[in-house]
């Protein structure tokens, strides 16, 4: 026996692994049917989805009434938003896809086919059957600005790159400047008349953006040595942890007018923008200190035996690494800041889910809860999945988990 | 418990009372230590771990502390730079006094290197990053001139292709050479190493200790904790025998090596070199 091993191995040659072949049945049988108990599980469970999928599947397609969706589509998307301003709308949209196909081409070069197939999306939006020629004509534009974004990016690479960053920056004053509007080029449009989707985006949107950098501030000060912001960001986090959302955002609209000064009239959305915030913000801090605490005390220890000051320590060696390991936390905290929006509903804000109680309450369509609340799971759920889905293409891009 | 006296000529005020603009010109020619540590004590909560530390090191000195773990080596060389605060005594680093005045503290971090044990690379930057990234954010230096120095400190430690890749896909030697590199990056008049090779595997602690000796030779000045007695023998001026907190024994390699004067340091010399 012992003498057989080297002679097998003495050519010394070094061997390719072993590669492994399916057919559609070889890997069936594998994955699925390889030993009896296995076979018995796969069975029950495709007996369990056709007992589910069955009779849902045959109300989506044959019972159900998709038309009060389609009536209300407008309603849905943009709430009371003026007819003759959706335009603008559409033009922070197409921004935004250039926007996406310009980083899209930068910073995933070679993910390429993906990107192909989410450009397939706005042309099928542009297909279906019972949007406006309006909106037909606005998805074509979006695609078109996404590929030229893309095809600028991929043109000149380098040089785009700061034009990025400062659209990135800038996207987001654009955007309000858009929505809102500014008297005499755009008219304003009043906080009150934005609704559906739109609002519902713009109340996440606006709550992570000002939420992160707030969050990070609160996990830093809670971290820190100064004795008076450490006990304010401990308190801050503590109380707000210890408070539901619905709590705050009551706060934020019936509290808030009373500490400021009467002639400040803070309006409804914006009360529950900086109630999603403050509440946020608590969350995010203790992710990030998760984060904080993750990187071992040598990282700081060479940055300052190396002359950096504590600013440029926290800023270039600790924040990077502790953002990049919590990236999933984060996400996981946007999607559910991005659903917790449907809270303002309660406070009588006409989001997504405060359109749909509308909607339900028209005369024509009493009784289409199914459809109605269907749909819009649908749409909350394309969304959340779209964000979990790009933050595990940013993990893969930095690396998370290699080191 | 016998105390060899440990011999320090210089005390605090020498320093201290010579005006600033001469400090350096004596430091320069050796009449004036360019470390001084006088009565130094330090305690963690009840413990004593440096009981009284004196030594003085002048300019292009290669220094070697040694002695049982816990003995406070670590922590000694640790207070030079401020990692680690003491409570009573004067450190006095390049003419300048180590206070809790913050802005000491980064004067003299920017004139002293330090290598860990552990490396303590930056792991989400590049090689090329760690080693100029002190030099563009503390020195201002442009970034072309500290890539520049980067790309020629790199080449000193012999891993000039390695620049642009992270420190994960290094070996231990390779990282610790890179970390040697970002600490001479910053031009430092001192070099700290503590424990530079312990955590190597056997066949890198060589090519560690091959370029800490060429810097030795060089002139740096150098304190080095470690227990690589050949290191020591090779180009230590002096070394320093540490145990308890205490410096029980300081002699140049030869008497350490062939005539030690303390059990302790007989004993422990006699277990570490088989």
């Amino acid at each position: 026996m012992m003498n057989r091993e080297p002679e097998q191995y003495s050519s010394g040659e070094v061997l390719a692994p072993p590669t492994e072949r399916y057919t559609v049945l070889g890997w069936l049988k594998k994955n699925l049917f390889s030993t009896w108990y296995y076979t018995l599980l796969t069975l029950v469970t495709l007996y369990i989805l056709y007992i589910v999928l069955k009779p849902t599947l045959i109300w989506v397609f044959t019972q159900a009434q998709w038309q009060v969706v389609v009536v209300n589509l407008r309603l849905f998307m943009v709430g009371q938003y003026p007819t003759d301003q959706i335009f603008r709308i559409w033009v922070a949209l197409h921004l935004l896809a250039f926007t996406a196909g310009l980083a899209w081409a930068i910073w995933l070069p070679r993910a390429r086919r993906i990107g192909a197939f989410l450009l397939f999306i706005p042309l099928a939006l542009a297909a279906l059957p019972f949007i406006s020629g309006f909106s037909r004509i606005n998805w074509i534009i979006f695609a078109v600005a996404a590929l030229i974004g893309w095809g600028l990016g991929t043109w000149k690479p380098k040089a785009m790159r700061r034009p990025l960053l400062v659209l990135l920056l800038a996207y987001f004053p654009i955007l309000i400047l858009l929505i809102l509007g500014i008297e005499p080029i755009l008219k304003i449009v009043k906080t009150n008349l934005w609704g559906g989707l739109l609002l519902t985006m713009l109340l996440a949107v606006v709550g992570i953006t000002v939420s992160f950098p707030l969050g990070i501030l609160l996990a830093l000060g809670r971290r820190s040595e100064l004795p008076i912001v450490k006990l304010f960001s401990i308190l801050y986090i503590e109380i707000i942890r210890g408070v539901p959302l619905v709590t705050v955002l009551f706060m934020a609209q019936l509290m808030l007018p009373l500490f400021l000064p009467p002639q400040i009239k803070i309006d409804n959305v914006l009360r529950a923008m900086a109630g999603i915030i403050l509440f946020s913000a608590a969350y995010m801090a203790e992710n990030v200190r998760g984060g904080l605490q993750a990187i071992p005390k040598g990282q700081s220890e060479a940055a300052w035996a190396l002359g950096l000051s504590g600013f440029q320590t926290t800023f270039f060696i600790i924040l990077p690494q502790a953002l990049r390991n919590v990236i999933p936390v984060l996400v996981n905290q946007f999607i559910s800041l991005f659903k917790d929006t449907s809270l303002v509903a309660i406070v009588g804000l006409l989001d997504l889910l405060g359109i749909a109680s509308t909607v339900l309450a028209q005369p024509e369509f009493i009784g289409k809860q199914r459809e109605v609340y269907l749909f819009i799971a649908l749409i909350y759920w394309v969304f959340s999945y779209a964000m979990s889905y790009a933050s595990r293409r940013l993990e893969v891009a930095l690396g998370v988990g290699e080191r | 418990m016998s105390e060899t006296v440990v011999e320090v000529k210089t005390t605090p005020e020498q320093i201290l009372e010579m005006p600033e603009e001469h400090r350096s010109e004596a430091i320069e020619k050796g009449e004036l230590p360019i470390v001084l540590a006088h009565e130094v004590h330090k305690w963690y909560g009840n413990f004593h771990v440096l009981r009284g530390i004196n030594m003085e090191v002048y300019k292009g000195e290669v220094i070697v502390i040694f002695g049982p773990s816990g003995s406070g080596k670590s922590t000694f060389i640790r207070t030079i730079n401020r990692l680690e605060e003491y409570q009573k005594g004067k450190i006095i680093v390049d003419g300048i006094e180590l206070s809790r005045d913050i802005r000491n503290i980064e004067k003299i971090r920017m004139e002293t290197g330090m290598v860990f044990q552990q490396f303590n690379l930056f792991p989400h930057l590049t090689v090329m990053q760690n080693v100029t990234l002190a030099p563009i954010q503390v020195r201002k230096w442009p970034k072309a001139k500290a890539e520049e120095v980067a790309m020629q400190l790199l080449k000193r430690v012999g891993i000039p292709e390695q620049a642009d890749k992270f420190p994960g896909q290094l070996s231990g030697g390779q990282q610790q050479r890179v970390a040697i590199a970002r600490a001479l990056a910053m031009q430092p008049k001192i070099m700290l190493f503590d424990e530079p090779t312990s955590a190597l595997d056997p066949e890198m602690i060589k090519e560690v200790l091959d370029v800490m000796i060429e810097l030795a030779e060089s002139g740096m000045t150098m304190l080095v904790v470690t227990h690589e007695m050949g290191f020591a023998r090779a180009v230590a001026n002096r070394m320093y025998f540490f145990d308890q907190g205490q410096i029980v024994e300081s002699g140049p390699p030869e008497q350490i090596f062939t005539n030690p004067q303390e059990d302790r340091t007989k004993l422990f010399l006699s277990q570490i070199l088989h």
